[in-house]
């Protein structure tokens, strides 16, 4: 998918873990970058990709796209919104 | 004199098997009990009760232990904190409500306050039996509409703003009823499976949907000796004069076909499904 358009400042995997250390992983990646910057994050399908997303949107942050990999698994592109 | 135990059982004072005892049940709204009257509350069951209370299952609150020649000093005292009384016996019951769209991030309705509305139109209101009415702000359903006698469940129904969505596929991935398909970037929704949650809506990274609140109503639930889930007769109802006239009919049938001591289930087993129906419907369609 056309991800070049956007450009990631930093990225972290949270196929690795389970609800709710999903969130909490993608909230301690956005506390480490700046307002205004993008973070990517690989997670999987189901309540990962059910839930992370919504999450992020109700603490404030910009969701800017979500692409499927087609193989179980998305990337998620969050600009971090600051308060 | 004879004690009036009907009387008193009206005024919420249920009778323990302890002679001259009394359980005293409070008016509750939506499960919500303000600091001041649960002050009111300790003090009394503090000085006339045994020093506790008892959580109902139905959001209630009982101070057990109050003995009769105490009930009208009992009552002064709750009064000053601004708590009063409940009911028991054939009349409307406490209505019930789970917190709503004001506190909870999940609610698609407005609940406390559908609740007091609900209890100044109908609490207390004589009728052949107990009728309980319960009011659950979503489809996660923490209230348990359809184990009452009239469940009220909140739901948004939504349209697709094509202009905000970026496509991203995220709603139809969050819809559990599967009522959301995209293809070549347009969203359509099966209306047949939506069963308005709104989890759609409330997920959509850039807002692209129009919501719109409304309530979905269950019939004849019961959940004591007879279990039964309330049924659904009428769609998805958008405003509340509806709402109301759809409860009155509901209540004016129960009034004028039930039995003393029948349930609201039994009545439409024995009266006839089809003769609410047709009740409900005339309410619904305002004729």
């Amino acid at each position: 998918m056309a991800e070049t358009e956007i450009k990631v400042d930093d990225k972290i995997d949270i196929t690795d873990v389970v609800c709710p250390v999903t969130f909490v992983k993608t909230k301690v990646a956005l506390e480490e970058i700046d307002d205004g910057q993008i973070l990517q994050v690989h997670l999987n399908d189901g309540e990962p990709v059910q839930n992370v997303p919504r999450s992020v949107k109700d603490e404030g942050h910009q969701i800017l796209k979500l692409t499927d990999n087609e193989d179980g698994t998305y990337e998620l592109f969050i600009k971090k919104v600051g308060d | 004199m004879a004690t009036d135990y009907a009387t008193l059982k009206k005024g919420g004072f249920m009778r323990q098997k302890q002679k001259n005892h009394f359980s005293l049940r409070l008016a509750v709204v939506g499960g919500q009990i303000s600091t001041e009257q649960l002050v009111a509350v300790t003090e009394v069951a503090q000085k006339y009760g045994h020093g506790y209370v008892h959580l109902t299952s139905r959001q209630g609150i009982e101070i057990p232990f109050i003995k009769l020649e105490d009930i009208d000093e009992v009552k002064e005292a709750l009064a000053k904190g601004g708590a009063v009384p409940g009911v028991c016996g054939p009349r409307v019951r406490t209505i019930t409500a789970c917190q709503g769209s004001a506190v909870c991030p999940n609610g698609c309705i407005e609940t406390e306050e559908l609740a007091k509305e609900l209890n100044d139109r109908y609490f207390g209101l004589e009728l052949p039996h107990k009728f309980k009415f319960g009011v659950t702000g979503c489809q996660n359903n923490c209230l348990k509409a359809e184990e009452n006698d009239l469940g009220i469940k909140g739901g948004v129904r939504v349209e697709w703003i094509k202009d905000k969505c970026i496509s991203c596929g995220l709603c139809e991935k969050i819809c559990r009823e599967k009522a959301i398909s995209i293809k070549d970037g347009v969203v359509s929704i099966n209306r047949d499976k939506c069963n308005y949650c709104g989890r759609c809506a409330l997920g959509c990274p850039t807002d692209a949907y129009d919501t719109t609140q409304g309530y979905m109503l269950s019939f004849g639930g019961l959940f004591g000796n007879t279990i039964n889930k309330g049924t659904a007769i009428v769609p998805f109802i958008e405003d509340k004069k509806t709402l109301f006239a759809v409860c009155d009919a509901a209540l004016n049938f129960f009034r004028e076909n039930a039995n003393p001591s029948e349930r609201f289930k039994f009545t439409i087993d024995r009266v006839g499904r089809d003769k609410l129906d047709e009740a409900i419907w005339k309410a619904y369609e305002g004729r």
